[in-house]
Parts: C-alpha cells; sequence; structure tokens
C-alpha cells in the first residue's frame, strides 16, 4: 500500500514536470499540437499495473536455483533499488563491465537463479498485442523506484567514460542501406515524423526529456516498453543488424544519453503515443 | 506474477461472480428496473440507427459542456469528459457517448442516481476522424452536444 | 494478485471525485492476429460503482471503449473513510472488482 501511495504522488509530480518538459520544446510550427490530447490523459497511466508486476517478478522465487531476485546487486548493494536505476548504466566489478538495467537483470537472472540468459535474450521484449514481458515489468518497477531522482550514471571509472565515447561515435556513425545515423532525426532542434516532434538528443534538454521518460507505456500496443526497446527499434528503423539486449552498443548509447541527460529527474514509466 | 490465462480470469470470474451478483441486487429494484442494456442502440451501425434505437434524435444543448481533443495522436486511446450545467440542462438521469463513424456508433451508457452527478470521464476509440456525441437524458427528453476530432497517425514515437 | 482495478476517491468539497483505471483487453473483435486470425470481442459490458454498498452509477460499454479503460465520475454525499467499489462485467461472464477508501 505504501507503494501505492507513493507511485500516486509521484506521479502527480510527474505530471506536473511532464508538462514543463513537454512544454520546453514547444517552438516549432506544429510542436504542442498534441498538448492537449496529452493533458487530458492526467496521471493515469496504465504503467501503474506493470510496476506492481515488476515487484512481483523480483520477489517470485525462479529458475533452477528457485530464488528471487532479492539479492541482485544494481548497483547500490544487493537488493538496493530505490535511486538504483537512475545511476545507470555503470561499471560492474564483479563482471569488469558496464551495464544497462537489462543487462544486470540477465546477470542476475542467471547468477542468482541458474536460468540460462539465451532464455530472456530470445524475447527480451513483447511483440506487439502480447502481453508484457518479465524484463519489461521488472524495468518499469525498477525505473518507479528512481522517480523523482537525478539521473546520474556512473562516470567515475575509466570504461565508464569509454562508454560515453564510444556511445557518442555510435550516436553520429552513418551506416546501413540509408546512410543513416542516430543523429539523422535526432541531431536538432524542430525536427519531425509526419506529426512527431523528434527530440533533440544531442542537446541536454532533448535527452533529459527523452531519456527520464523511457520505460514508457505506449498507448499504441498497450504494453510498457523499455530504453533498450527504443534502442533496438530505432537501429530497426535505420535498417540496421538486430541490436542485441544489454549488449555493448546499446548500454554505450544509452550511456551517452544518460550522460547527456545527467542531473534531469527521472519520472519513468512515462506515457507515450 | 504468472501470466493469466483467458480460462484463468474466467475461473476467478465465476468465483468473483457471486460478489458482483450480490452488489447489483443491493441497488433499490425501483429505480433500477428500468436498467436493461439498450442492444439496439449499441448494435446499430450509424448515428440515425442509434438516435432512432433511442427513440428520439436529440437536441442540441448548450447545457452539455463536452470536451475531446481537437486531435489526437492515438486514434485507440481519445479521452473524453461529459459535464453538464444544471441550470440549464437539469434532471440527468444518463448520459451516452457516441463516435460518428465507428462501427458502431454507440460506445457507452452511463446511468446515474440522485445525488450522482451528470458527469463521467472516460477513453474511447475512434477509427477515423469524425464527431464525437455527447447525449444526455432526462424526464424531458435527450439533449446533445457535438465536436470533432482529428485523429492522426504518429511517427516512431519517442 | 489483487484485482485488476486502480481506484481513487477525492472529496472536493461536498463532491466524491472517483477515478477508475481497469485492465482489461478490449478487444473489438474486428482485429486480426499476426496470423490473421480473428481475435474474438472481449470486452467489459457492464461497469458499477458503488459508494458503501448502494450504486451511484451503473453503465453499460461497446467494445468502443478504450483498452485498460479509465473511468472518472462524481457523486455526493461521500465522506472520507466511505468505502467506494468498481466492478465490472465482461461478455465473457468475467468479473473484477477494486475498492478504495475516499480521501
Amino acid at each position: 500500500m505504501g507503494l501505492m501511495e507513493s507511485i500516486r504522488n509521484t506521479r502527480w509530480l510527474s505530471a506536473l514536470f511532464g508538462l514543463l518538459i513537454a512544454a520546453a520544446p514547444s517552438s516549432g510550427e506544429d510542436a504542442g499540437i498534441f498538448d492537449e490530447y496529452r493533458a487530458m490523459f492526467g496521471d493515469d497511466n496504465p504503467a501503474i499495473f506493470v510496476i506492481d508486476e515488476g515487484e512481483e517478478y523480483w520477489l517470485e522465487p525462479q529458475g533452477p536455483k528457485n530464488t528471487s531476485l532479492e539479492d541482485c546487486d544494481l548497483g547500490l548493494g544487493p537488493g538496493v533499488v530505490e535511486g538504483a536505476y537512475a545511476r545507470l548504466p555503470r561499471y560492474f566489478a564483479d563482471v569488469d563491465k558496464v551495464m544497462d538495467v537489462e543487462a544486470r537483470l540477465i546477470f542476475c537472472m542467471g547468477e542468482l537463479q541458474g536460468r540460462p540468459s539465451a532464455e530472456i535474450e530470445g524475447y527480451p521484449y513483447s511483440m506487439r498485442g502480447d502481453l508484457g514481458t518479465e524484463i519489461e515489468a521488472l524495468v518499469a518497477w525498477l525505473a518507479d523506484q528512481s522517480s523523482g531522482m537525478p539521473i546520474a550514471p556512473g562516470q567515475e571509472h575509466v570504461k565508464e567514460r569509454e562508454f560515453f565515447t564510444l556511445g557518442e561515435q555510435l550516436f553520429y556513425y552513418r551506416a546501413g542501406p540509408h546512410d543513416f545515423s542516430c543523429a539523422t532525426c535526432h541531431g536538432q532542434q524542430d525536427k519531425r515524423i509526419r506529426l512527431q516532434s523528434l527530440p533533440d538528443l544531442t542537446s541536454h534538454e532533448g535527452a533529459a526529456a527523452s531519456y527520464s521518460a523511457w520505460p514508457a507505456y505506449r498507448i499504441s500496443e498497450g504494453i510498457v516498453r523499455t530504453m533498450g526497446w527504443r534502442m533496438r527499434d530505432c537501429f530497426r528503423q535505420q535498417r540496421f543488424p538486430l541490436l542485441g539486449v544489454g549488449s555493448d552498443v546499446t548500454v554505450a548509447l544509452q550511456t551517452y544519453l544518460a550522460v547527456t541527460a545527467a542531473g534531469a529527474p527521472m519520472m519513468a514509466p512515462g506515457l507515450k503515443r | 506474477m504468472k501470466r493469466e490465462s483467458g480460462a484463468g480470469i474466467a475461473r476467478r470470474g465465476l468465483l468473483r461472480m457471486g460478489i458482483f451478483v450480490a452488489a447489483v441486487a443491493a441497488v433499490p429494484t425501483k429505480l433500477w428496473a428500468t436498467i436493461t442494456k439498450p442492444s439496439a442502440a449499441f448494435a446499430a451501425t450509424d448515428m440515425d440507427g442509434t438516435f432512432a434505437a433511442l427513440g428520439q434524435t436529440p437536441a442540441e444543448s448548450a447545457g452539455i459542456i463536452f470536451t475531446t481533443p481537437d486531435i489526437a495522436e492515438n486514434g485507440a486511446v481519445v479521452p473524453i469528459k461529459i459535464e453538464v450545467d444544471e441550470s440549464l440542462l437539469p434532471g440527468v438521469r444518463r448520459l451516452y457517448v457516441m463516435v460518428e463513424k465507428n462501427p458502431n456508433p454507440m460506445a457507452a451508457m452511463f446511468s446515474m442516481i440522485e445525488g450522482t452527478r451528470p458527469y463521467v470521464e472516460t477513453r474511447v476509440k475512434v477509427a477515423q476522424t469524425c464527431n464525437l456525441y455527447a447525449v444526455a437524458e432526462t424526464d424531458s427528453g435527450f439533449y446533445m452536444a457535438s465536436k470533432e476530432t482529428k485523429v492522426t497517425l504518429g511517427g516512431c514515437g519517442g | 494478485m489483487a484485482g485488476k482495478i486502480r481506484i481513487r476517491a477525492q472529496l472536493d468539497g461536498d463532491t466524491c471525485e472517483v477515478k477508475a483505471l481497469m485492465r482489461h483487453p478490449m478487444e473489438t473483435g474486428l482485429r486480426k492476429n499476426q496470423a490473421g486470425d480473428a481475435i474474438p470481442a472481449h470486452y467489459i459490458e457492464e461497469v458499477t460503482v458503488t459508494h458503501n454498498d448502494q450504486v451511484v452509477m451503473h453503465s453499460y460499454w461497446g467494445a468502443a471503449v478504450s483498452a485498460n479503460p479509465f473511468l472518472g465520475v462524481r457523486f455526493a454525499g461521500g465522506q472520507a473513510g466511505d468505502t467506494v467499489k468498481v466492478m465490472w462485467r465482461d461478455n465473457t461472464g468475467a468479473t473484477d472488482e477494486g475498492e478504495t477508501t475516499i480521501r
């Protein structure tokens, strides 16, 4: 019950922040066209159901070892979930790697529960029309546990800084049949696809508005999508190869975005069209 | 926890049915005896048919304050709000939401008892750009307000 | 797991504002899945809101109400601590209910 109270409260805050941020990139002629539509949703985000499911997954003994994820170390110590999401991606000494939330969860599922990583990596994100996956639910819950906290990815360790640099290079890297890069759509202000405004992810404001709102409930799909999915789908739209869940490429891109967005408060799960 | 299969929900549903029936049975029979589903209105395929099934074409009323977005980012979820200015339109017993160009325009019917405000908020599917109708039923007949909502397709959705 | 209905009931003067979010696919029966087969209609048909076990609002719905339906209603006469319930029944006969106390 305490959780739901805090969700209700943070959701009001989120709605307020959301309005502020949504107003920020509205300089373009068409920007703001959906403001009225979005405002009518208020703070009623169906992601609350998925948040609850995520917590249940966290506590549910699973896998050959029949253990829960309660001892999973997301960077702030075993079992510490509050604020952990906002500090990711970060370096984990036990694997000598920089990981995002999805990579870390899959690691914990293997380590603590004995579940083969291929099982999760093969189907990390739900298909359109499906019920959500375990990863999506866990990420929604963990992001909610960081709601209102400043985005503060690790940049102390040399590998964390390397990942930022790699992510930045990847962001501008043109490839594929369309000779596209992330920057083609997300490197300038006031770009749009049809009526959809595209954030300039190279600016702090743009990256903050975007990064802080993922994971998000996608109205059109009726499920919560994660930042990892967002990266994968942008890769698909660029006609790049399938982006692996928790891969170095996705972690590096997310590091670049998180560092660019650093300092802004998390307000996920957000609500997207 | 475990994904609920349809069968699981149905099973749980049977267990809960008892509670639901009990609660509905608590409704004062006199007030609610007339509430049966207006199946013909729900099955009608255009506005004329819907109004015909209700028995009357509503008159426009400024007492119905109907809020829908001018333009919706996603037609699958269009927020609507119906409020009634009771000084202009007293005695509202039911509110209806209709979407002109849906396969069946009638989306929902809400019945209020005395003390319940003539007010409803929900979200409906709008298949294509068209007029949405808020209809109020009072003892003296049917009244309406309508508003067009444009439906668009968004982009890749960030 | 508790019922899949989230409810808030808050007093604003003498009016109680109830907001409920239900979890339901609200399938129209007109959509097809990826294999091209029709997805059967599956939608909430009837929703009731009660205040201390007295019905304040009863509604019939069609499949045009959006998935994961949202409902906002208002009634007079509620007091802090009173019980507000929201119940639904869908076209397959399944039901769910949720309750909260007025704040």
